[in-house]
């Protein structure tokens, strides 16, 4: 085996949360080396017109991603059960190559509610200890959204995040989100443009007394530079966000927001196609040496280094974890360790209205995230007390495209074939507006990641296990979430078709519904609740930080990515002001 | 930023492919039979399969008509080139199972929650089926599919996608879904794959296939789009 002359950082996987903490590192005068398994993709190469149009390739066949006929995780229900491998992509979409999922992702950029980061203490004090059930293991993330409030706006000018702000200091504003917890200024772009059918979805929900908002857009709604000095175009609406790179340099992503300047850094090399195997300690198991990882040749090679940075895929992080035995795996039986615990997932479910025949909604002219939004059925932004549940929902309208072969449909109890399909396709694709609801999933005793005892991946490691399936309390958050978007549907007018995950259903792997898993080495106050301390860095290793979803205790209502690279940023910052100074535990434990 | 040099780049190469200039509004009911074409069903019958044989090829060509039928709305599936496309597809990595994790035990009487769990590879899926329904039709009807009357071959159709058909290697409701899956592939994906001749099946919905920029329509709501379709390569609708 190749030994690497030793570097300051070693960074596994370089999609946003790696691109962030090289630069971040790069900048402070290190020597960063980060390791990619999947290819060098870049807008130019990768995302050019006219050829990234075309969604036989990318969002059918999935080319930007991760190739499960080398590695992908098992699934099962219940701790009972035998978990089979996920074989082709459905449920999720794994990320693969530079820049990860967030080369192909679609560019909704949250914060999290203030409420969200004590979620544990906020439903305790406001509605007793009894309101949360024995089952679940929600606990408060270590960090408050004040302390995190400078690095959200950090992500937000790199991102280029265009939107309206509905709070700015604590004072609300018209036209932006009246729930937002305080921003301290403005969004760095304004918001998209309104495509027509979330203006349709804006005026039905005003009426109703809710307050809309433009969903905040790492969709650049007109040219700028970030803090980088890197700069990007506006959008133009080509609706080939998701799966897809951008070819217009409009949506942020490690290729259109950060890599420019980047790789201009002599202390930065980046490696893709190199595939890390484990992280390595040294004798005493409390500090680590490296990584070993296998280079594009398919020889072993350790790269040593003073740092780790895990920066892959939530899963694939908790799996390396695994892999390299550091911290105690999880015990669902005892509700002992903590590598593993707290796996957490999105709950969606959706309402189409179908407007009048000769609407022109051109479903076609879209953006990752072109669409209005409420969270009046978000966070805890309504009395939960008679309902009974814990999390809400965000609900909005959004156009990511009208791509014919995943996006369009026939008509509902329309012919799925032969005659009469034609025509139910062509109606529903003009006139059918979507009312979606993405809410939160608690993290329970008996949802979470381990190894698997008998599928391996191609280089003969154990794939990642998930134990996952509803529970009641989801159910109940969906329902409500969707109760309201049927009123919206309704106000709009038209028919209005409701799609509700229905309780006692089971999790199911095959049909699209959310890339936002999370949890499996989350962030706690204390070795026993968690993986890592408030700075994302291991409670058994000094050495050794985890960024990513996989830091969340449970998941928001939100997608993740905001809080992913907040949380990024806050961590990187204290590694600088603080660890590079005195490399040792941050928190005592 | 380095990255000028290459957005200047593609935005020309993106001028020269499509032009700033309005074509004539094209509607959605334009697509009529006779422009599908006889001369499209004679392309298609020129195209030599490399994957399907000729028996397999005529089971191809009259099960996805069925399946999308010429009619009023446009060409079907054979004018469209929907069994180039399938045949094409049958050489790519995806039908050689080769996008999938294909690696034991393959359990069975699983929940259907938890996903595709056979062995069988898209290109054994409808080598095994084709057979197998010509099989089941020949017992049944004495003929193959392809030589059954329309509405008899509808009528089977119907019967494997609720898996009523007997088949040895497979479930005749996996051998539909995979037919019916790949058929719409070849109907909405680009030209380039061999379907979706003259865009036939964007110009069904209203798909203005690569313009892919629509910065200056997302002002007009609830207009009717005037552009007609485009292709990767070029051709316009």
């Amino acid at each position: 085996m190749t030994t690497l002359s030793e570097v300051d950082v070693v960074i596994v996987g370089f999609g946003w949360t790696g691109a962030i903490m090289a630069m971040e590192l790069a900048n402070a005068g290190l020597e960063v080396v980060a390791l990619e398994r999947g290819e060098m993709q870049d807008t130019a190469t990768t995302a050019n017109y006219p050829n990234i149009i075309d969604e036989l390739a990318y969002s059918t066949r999935g080319k930007l991603l991760q190739d499960l006929s080398k590695e992908t995780v098992t699934i099962r229900h219940s701790v009972k059960d035998t978990a089979v491998p996920y074989r082709q992509h459905g449920a999720f979409l794994l990320g693969n190559g530079v820049g990860g999922a967030g080369f192909h992702w679609n560019g909704m950029s949250w914060r999290a509610f203030t409420a969200d980061l004590r979620l544990h203490s906020h439903y305790r004090e406001r509605y007793g200890a009894s309101f949360i059930s024995r089952d679940m293991t929600i606990q408060d993330y270590p960090v408050t959204y004040e302390e995190l409030e400078p690095y959200f706006a950090q992500w937000e000018d790199v991102a280029a995040v265009s939107g309206k702000a509905g709070n700015i200091r604590n004072s609300i504003l018209a036209g932006g989100n009246r729930w937002e917890a305080p921003r301290s200024a403005e969004y760095p772009l304004p918001a998209l443009k309104s495509i027509y059918g979330a203006q349709v979805f804006g005026k039905a929900a005003d009426a109703l007394g809710y307050a809309s908002f433009p969903v905040p857009a790492a969709n650049a709604s007109a040219p700028y530079t970030n803090q980088y000095g890197v700069r990007l175009g506006p959008c133009n609406f080509c609706g080939f966000c998701e799966g897809y790179g951008c070819y217009m340099y409009s949506k942020a992503s490690p290729q259109t927001s950060i890599l420019p300047a980047l790789t201009q850094k002599k202390n930065f090399t980046l490696k893709p196609r190199s595939h890390v195997l484990r992280v390595e300690t040294d004798s005493t198991g409390k500090v680590a040496t490296g990584v070993t990882y296998l280079d594009p040749q398919g020889r072993e090679v350790f790269q040593p280094a003073k740092m780790v940075i895990l920066c892959a895929f939530q899963m694939h992080n908790v799996r390396l974890l695994l892999l390299s035995k550091i911290g105690r795996p999880y015990d669902p039986v005892s509700g002992e360790g903590v590598v593993g615990k707290n796996y957490a997932y999105h709950m969606n479910s959706s309402v189409n209205v179908l407007l009048p025949k000769g609407t022109q909604l051109n479903p076609y002219i879209g953006a990752g995230a072109a669409g209005t939004a409420i969270d009046d059925f978000n966070g805890d932004n309504f009395d939960h007390g008679p309902l009974g549940f814990i999390g809400g929902a965000s609900v909005y309208h959004l156009r990511t495209g009208g791509r014919p072969i995943g996006q369009s449909k026939p008509l509902k109890d329309g012919p799925n074939w032969g005659e009469g399909w034609k025509a139910s396709v062509q109606n529903d694709y003009q006139r059918t507006l979507p009312i979606y609801a993405q809410g939160t999933v608690m993290s329970y005793r008996d949802t979470y990641l381990s190894l698997d005892p008998t599928y391996k991946d191609s280089h003969g490691q154990p794939l990642l296990r998930m134990t996952f399936d509803w529970h009641e309390n989801e159910f109940a958050m969906i329902r409500h979430a969707i109760d309201g978007a049927t009123q919206i549907g309704k106000a709009i007018g038209g028919e209005v078709q409701v799609n509700l995950r229905k309780s006692g259903s089971r999790f199911d792997t095959r049909a699209y519904q959310s890339t936002h898993t999370t949890g499996g080495a989350i962030m706690g106050d204390s070795p026993a609740n968690s993986v890592v301390n408030r700075y994302l860095q291991s409670w058994d290793v000094h050495n050794l930080f985890v960024m990513g979803a996989c830091a969340f205790p449970q998941n928001i209502g939100y997608n993740p990515t905001g809080l992913v690279a907040a949380l990024t940023y806050w961590s990187v910052d204290h590694i600088k002001k603080l660890y590079l100074k005195n490399p040792g535990p941050m928190v005592q434990a | 930023m380095s990255d000028s040099a290459s957005r200047r780049h593609f935005l020309k190469s993106g001028l020269v492919l499509i032009p700033a200039v309005t074509l004539a509004p094209q509607t959605v009911f334009s697509s009529t039979p006779a422009e599908g074409g006889a001369e499209d069903k004679h392309a298609g019958e020129r195209y030599a399969p490399r994957f399907f044989s000729s028996a397999e090829w005529a089971f191809i060509n009259a099960a996805t008509e069925r399946l999308i039928p010429q009619d009023e709305l446009g060409p079907g599936a054979v004018a469209c080139g929907i069994p180039e496309f399938i045949d094409r597809q049958m050489e790519t990595p995806y039908a050689y199972g080769l996008l999938w994790y294909m690696q034991g035990p393959f359990l069975s009487d699983l929940p259907a929650e938890l996903g595709y769990q056979q062995k069988l590879t898209p290109r054994e899926i409808y080598r095994f089926g084709i057979k197998a329904c010509d099989d089941w039709c020949i017992s049944t009807h004495a003929k193959v599919f392809a030589q059954l009357p329309a509405d008899t071959q509808i009528q089977i159709l119907h019967q494997m996608e609720a898996g009523n058909v007997a088949m040895n290697e497979l479930s005749s409701a996996l051998f539909f879904a995979q037919l019916l899956k790949t058929t719409k592939e070849g109907y909405f994906s680009d030209p380039l794959y061999g379907g979706n001749r003259q865009m036939a099946g964007w110009r069904m919905i209203g798909f203005p296939g690569a313009r892919a920029d629509y910065m200056d329509w997302v002002d007009h709501p609830n207009e009717h789009y005037p552009l007609g379709a485009v292709s990767i390569d070029g051709q316009r609708a």
